[in-house]
């Protein structure tokens, strides 16, 4: 192995890191607001991936469909857990976040979609056809729950992710995707080869953390959802509703994970269950960096990716087996320097 | 329902399900797939004893079960080996693996747990399925079948029988594990270990022996499947299998034994009939089974997040109260009255640049109450932290007995008969006020986990009852034995703590805020009660606000404040000492 491979991998790692970085600070994101696991993380980033590939091709997503059935599960749902308080008003709410909404993107999708707008507007329409998902998802599944305990919600997570991912093959079909790169440019440093294209993950990966930062630490919103995070019950009784919170978190996880999508589809063949894995190895990168911290996260996810880039390389076989079992140490360090007295749950 | 029936329907149960088959009512497809169940019920009950019962997440049972079955397969295959003789190696295979990984993996806490069993679980199933001894990604093939005499049990509905008189077997087992002493211990530890480490349970073994055991029950399952299957691959033991299995724990209801098997049918019944009707209503085929698998999941969950067995059989029966003498408990031997018992010399603790105990040196004598009182933030609970080890001395020695106490662990503390209560309660609220209690006694029994399989610690287990019992008698709440401990006032809950500590046939009793939420009337009994414990040679170092309370019970004083000792002496002493004064009222006037 000369240094050129181990810059090439080095900058493959750098890349791979800065997709886990961002599903990892998702699921830490999800898991302080709400304590769900969200596993069907990795589906935001298939389902961006393959979005923007059908417009690319100046098709019609099949994202509309799903976004259409998750509303109408979203109003069952909303109708059934709330009839007793239900009025004209808030009935009428429920409606249009739930149905007008899809029903309004499906008509600006079918008009833009066979236009092939270009990169631009193929991702804008991407995030608007995906991150309402985050929130819907949200309202069907884990707003009745948002009292159960850990495990159920982390049982129901689950049950979340095998729907949408039957759901992806049967929208979307069996066939990978890939789209045309984001920047054509490319450099040379030396012997390395420095395309734009991983230049662009780096630099929206940076802007995106920037500005979770900016948001966590200066809006109301954001406080609102620390607040949450770090004491439920305290910011119901300050009067911040927890639902929303909730709702709110599901679509930042969700616009993560469409840009990730968006970043990584170019890089690697996406298919309708891709998400899975790049959504395990993120939820290797969170756990590592403590479900707490969002700087030693990003470190952690950028370990990750060296781990895996230089294993494929080695020993491709055992790829995953040392990914997978490198962390073993780090969890073992981890929760040896915890107090292991503490309450659980 | 009548106690007769109770006592009689799970035998007629048991006998109706093992001769169902050979009644022809029963059709083949079904007898197959209850043999499947059979096999999951196996593995959720693990699950149910480490998630439900243990508190820890598992993704990595389907690699346990694959230990059993690879086990089995190349023994039998490889060496010719009689398949009942491979089933002690398959177990033992199995034990020995997850001892190995539980040594691990059972410290790490809260999330990590499930993150390292997902990590074990895909990596073990790689190794399955890369490893030429074990036939790599096809398996291995033409495994026998399990023979009485001559006879093979190929038939699915003699297999039947195998398989569900092993999960009648285990079933029965691991009821009465749960209905014994270690099984307490087990229970405690969800809500936290530091209770049940006060009181003698060894907290990391205790964990290791529940993750050894549910692992054990899949190798069984992993061996049966081996032999009914008659060939073994990697498939079926990969994570996702390891994940539906967590599934079926889940939905049966985590912490109820025959919810594993209510998981089990249902989950393997609904994604069997998915597969039927799907096609059959939708008129084409896809994968649109995982979609309603998952969303029946979630639905579930929604409606019933305990679980479906909790909705079908409502909450566990209470534990039957055994009507036996005390006898059979050995009584710990009482220092004479007016030795010196307890010597605290120039305690330190600190935590980061706060001292919280400065330098604090005091003594307790057999047979005395001490009391220990300051203002809030004077260091009385972190002084009771270091007595019992629960957080270790930054400098200075506490000796017991004439004995130094270096930095041991809480059990070890409770070992030498030393019992406490908590500021802040700690008792399970999930569990029976008399179980609650009966964990004080933890180190005065011995039956390990193999008698309580058996339940042959009966006699043992009855005189830790009864001693339970009169505990909560003396405390004056024997009425509410039976009742769940999270249905108590908090004055109440105070009191339990204080019967749980009595169990341990304590030397001395560390009373952390005894009096706080009692009413005038309790306080009173409680106050007759110290005083009568302390008739009986034993020594109480008692925490409290309530000033009338101490005055009038304690023998003499020791006043922190700030970490520091300001006064020690008679209460009569301590009440006019000026630096008691104006620590309490900032100030002498």
């Amino acid at each position: 192995m000369d240094s050129t491979i181990v810059l090439f991998l080095v900058q493959d790692a750098v890349i791979n890191g800065a997709i886990y970085a961002l599903v990892a600070i998702a699921l830490v994101l999800v898991f302080a607001v709400t304590r769900v696991i969200l596993v069907p993380q990795g589906e935001f980033v298939a389902f961006a991936g393959l979005t923007v590939a059908a417009l690319e091709a100046g098709r019609v997503p099949p994202t509309l469909w799903l976004l259409v059935a998750l509303g109408c599960l979203a109003a069952i749902s909303s109708i059934a857990w709330h009839w007793r308080e239900m009025d004209a008003a808030r009935f009428v709410k429920v409606i249009a976040s739930t149905i007008i909404v899809p029903l309004v993107l499906i008509a600006v999708t079918k008009f833009i979609a066979p236009m092939k707008l270009g990169l631009a507007a193929n991702t804008i329409l991407t995030l608007l056809l995906v991150v309402p998902m985050g929130p819907l998802i949200y309202r069907i599944a884990f707003e009745p729950l948002a009292e159960a305990s850990v495990l159920v919600l982390l049982i129901a997570s689950f049950g979340v992710h095998l729907s949408l991912v039957g759901l992806g093959l049967a929208f979307f079909g069996p066939e990978g995707v890939r789209t045309a790169a984001l920047s054509d440019a490319s450099y040379t440093a030396g012997a390395l080869i420095i395309t734009g294209q991983s230049i662009v993950v780096i630099a929206v990966t940076f802007v995106l953390l920037a500005a979770l930062a900016l948001f966590f630490g200066f809006t109301l919103t954001g406080k609102a959802l620390r607040a949450c995070a770090s004491n439920r019950l305290g910011a119901r009784l300050v009067g911040i509703p927890t639902s929303v919170a909730g709702q709110v978190a599901f679509g930042m996880a969700a616009l993560i994970g469409a840009v990730s999508g968006i970043l990584i589809t170019p890089i690697t063949a996406i298919y309708y269950d891709s998400g899975f894995l790049i959504g395990l190895k993120g939820f290797v990168a969170a756990i590592v960096g403590g479900l707490a911290s969002y700087m030693i996260t990003a470190l952690a996810a950028f370990g990750v990716g060296l781990v895996e880039s230089f294993s494929s390389f080695w020993w491709s076989t055992y790829k995953e087996v040392l990914v997978f079992t490198i962390i073993l140490p780090v969890l073992v360090w981890r929760s040896l320097r915890s107090s292991h007295l503490e309450d659980e749950e | 329902m009548s106690p007769a029936a109770r006592k009689w329907l799970p035998p007629l149960f048991a006998l109706a399900v093992l001769t169902a088959p050979f009644t022809g009512w029963m059709p083949p497809y079904w007898i197959t797939l209850f043999n499947y169940i059979g096999l999951s019920s196996l593995v959720a009950l693990g699950l149910v004893l480490l998630t439900g019962v243990g508190g820890m997440t598992s993704f990595g049972q389907a690699a346990f079960v694959g230990f059993g079955a690879y086990t089995s397969a190349v023994l039998t295959l490889d060496y010719g080996i009689s398949p009942w003789l491979t089933l002690p190696v398959s177990l033992l295979v199995t034990a020995l693996g997850a001892l190995l990984i539980g040594a691990v993996t059972v410290r790490l806490s809260g999330h990590y747990l499930p993150l390292g069993t997902i990590a074990w679980g895909i990596a073990l199933f790689y190794v399955f399925g890369n490893s030429s001894t074990l036939g790599a990604h096809d398996g291995l093939s033409g495994v026998p079948p399990l023979r009485v005499g001559t006879h093979a049990l190929i038939d699915p509905r003699e297999y039947f029988v195998v398989v569900w008189i092993a999960v009648v077997l285990i079933i029965v087992a691991t009821r009465n594990l749960l209905d014994s002493r270690i099984g307490r211990a087990i229970r405690a530890l969800r809500r936290g270990a530091v209770a049940a480490e006060s009181f003698g349970v060894n907290a990391p073994r205790a964990k290791l022996i529940v993750f050894v055991y549910s692992a054990v029950l899949a190798g069984l399952a992993g061996w049966l499947y081996a032999h009914f299957q008659r060939s073994v691959s990697p498939g079926a033991f990969g994570v996702n299998t390891g994940i539906e299995y967590l599934i079926m724990a889940v939905i049966g209801g985590a912490g109820r034994i025959y919810g594993a098997i209510l998981g089990a049918a249902s989950v393997t019944i609904l994604k069997d009939q998915l597969q039927n009707i799907l096609p059959w209503i939708i008129g084409s085929t896809g994968n649109y089974e995982t979609i309603v698998f998952g969303a029946i999941l979630v639905l579930v969950l929604e409606t019933a997040p305990s679980g479906l067995w909790p909705v079908i059989a409502g909450a566990p029966p209470p534990p039957k109260l055994p009507q036996a003498p005390e006898a059979g408990l050995a009584q710990r031997a009482k220092p004479l009255v007016g030795t010196p018992l307890l010597q605290v010399n120039a305690a330190r603790k600190t935590f980061g640049g706060l001292i919280a105990v400065n330098d604090v040196t005091f003594d307790v004598a057999a047979g005395e109450i001490l009391g220990l009182i300051g203002p809030n933030g004077a260091g009385k609970s972190t002084t009771f932290d270091l007595l019992t080890c629960v957080t270790p001395l930054t400098s200075g020695t506490i000796a017991f007995c004439g004995q130094r106490l270096p930095g041991e662990r809480p059990q070890d503390v409770a070992a030498l008969g030393i019992s406490r209560t908590f500021q802040h309660v700690h008792l399970a609220p999930d569990m029976s006020v008399i179980e609650n209690v009966a964990l004080g006694a933890h180190l005065r029994g011995s039956a390990g986990t193999l008698r309580a399989f058996a339940h042959l610690e009966r006699q043992e287990e009855a005189a830790l009852l009864t001693n339970a019992k009169r505990q909560l008698e003396r405390v004056g709440l024997g009425e509410q034995a039976l009742a769940l401990a999270g249905s108590l006032s908090l004055g109440q809950l105070r009191l339990v703590e204080i019967a749980r500590a009595l169990c341990l046939d304590p030397t001395l009793l560390l009373l952390d805020e005894p009096a706080a939420g009692l009413r005038v009337g309790e306080k009173k009994e409680l106050a007759g009660l110290l005083r009568e414990l302390r008739r009986e040679g034993v020594s109480v170092l008692l925490v409290e606000h309530d000033m009338d309370f101490v005055m009038n019970l304690a023998d003499r004083l020791v006043v922190l404040d700030f970490g520091h000792k300001i006064a020690q002496g008679a209460p009569k002493d301590v009440r006019n000492d000026p630096r008691v004064l104006e620590a309490y009222l900032g100030g002498v006037a």
